[in-house]
């Protein structure tokens, strides 16, 4: 591996990270092209590999959420550990539905969602503020 | 089961179902659904999708490694500064107005709906 291979995953790693803890996802967005770009893994090890790092990056930042008052982990483990029956919904309903129809719905629920947040945002705080 | 329970059962469904569909993260789907169908604020939808999400990927990563797909040396070699990233991000939140969060979404929704549209 080359140095700016590494200095290549140090930044991106480090971005993912910042990304997750600011908006709560697991970073396997950055980590899967860092590792498919600077280490040459292929797609199926990328997101192998992405998958491990996520479990880190997540712990540290549930935990330090916790810290802040920010966890509610009963709520977030009933979540987790129901995932395996939505994959196997996910699954089956992608041998059923067209690809095409689906990525169509899944835009029109993510510019619905979008749409709500942005409300949301504008409107700023609408209870009490609760000072950190 | 209450139907907060139901909710936040269905809630783990959807995740995993979209990953296995699209293969995003859950946390897209998670952390709106706790904002939007919970109201959860949103520091506390990141911290609770986070939680998720360890044992989503938990759960992947252990049936990828039976196959022999993970490389631990490479997960830690993006992991550790990621860790460093995640201290920050989780700092940095708490800093930024509250709603930030439901912004950042917003933005992030629109860019990954294209995306979906275009390819």
């Amino acid at each position: 591996m080359e140095a700016a291979d590494l200095i290549g995953l140090l930044v991106i790693g480090c971005a993912a990270g910042v990304v997750s803890g600011l908006v709560g996802v697991g970073g396997g967005v950055l980590f899967v092209p860092g590792l498919v770009l600077f280490l040459e893994e292929s797609q199926v090890e990328a997101e192998a590999t992405s998958l491990f790092a996520v479990v880190v990056v997540a712990a540290v930042g549930a935990y330090r959420q916790g810290g802040y008052g920010n966890l509610r982990l009963r709520d977030g483990l009933l979540v987790g550990v129901l995932s395996p029956v939505g994959v196997a919904v996910g699954v089956v309903v992608a041998n059923e539905v067209p690809e095409r129809a689906l990525q169509i719905s899944f835009a029109a629920v993510q510019l619905f969602f979008a749409y709500r947040l942005a409300r949301r945002a504008m409107r700023g705080r609408d209870e009490a503020p609760s000072e950190a | 089961m209450s139907s907060r329970h139901l909710r936040l059962a269905a809630i783990g469904t959807a995740a995993g179902a979209f990953s296995a569909l699209f293969g995003v993260g859950g946390g897209t789907v998670i952390v709106p659904l706790l904002i939007l169908w919970l109201a959860y604020e949103d520091r506390e939808a990141t911290g609770t999708s986070l939680a998720a999400i360890v044992v989503i990927a938990a759960l992947g990563a252990g049936a990828h490694a039976l196959y022999g797909n993970v490389d631990p040396l490479a997960g830690l070699l993006i992991g550790a500064p990621a860790v460093g990233g995640v201290l920050a991000g989780t700092a940095l939140q708490q800093r930024l107005p509250e709603r930030f969060v439901s912004a950042a979404f917003a933005v992030l929704l629109v860019a990954s709906a294209a995306v979906l549209m275009l390819s």
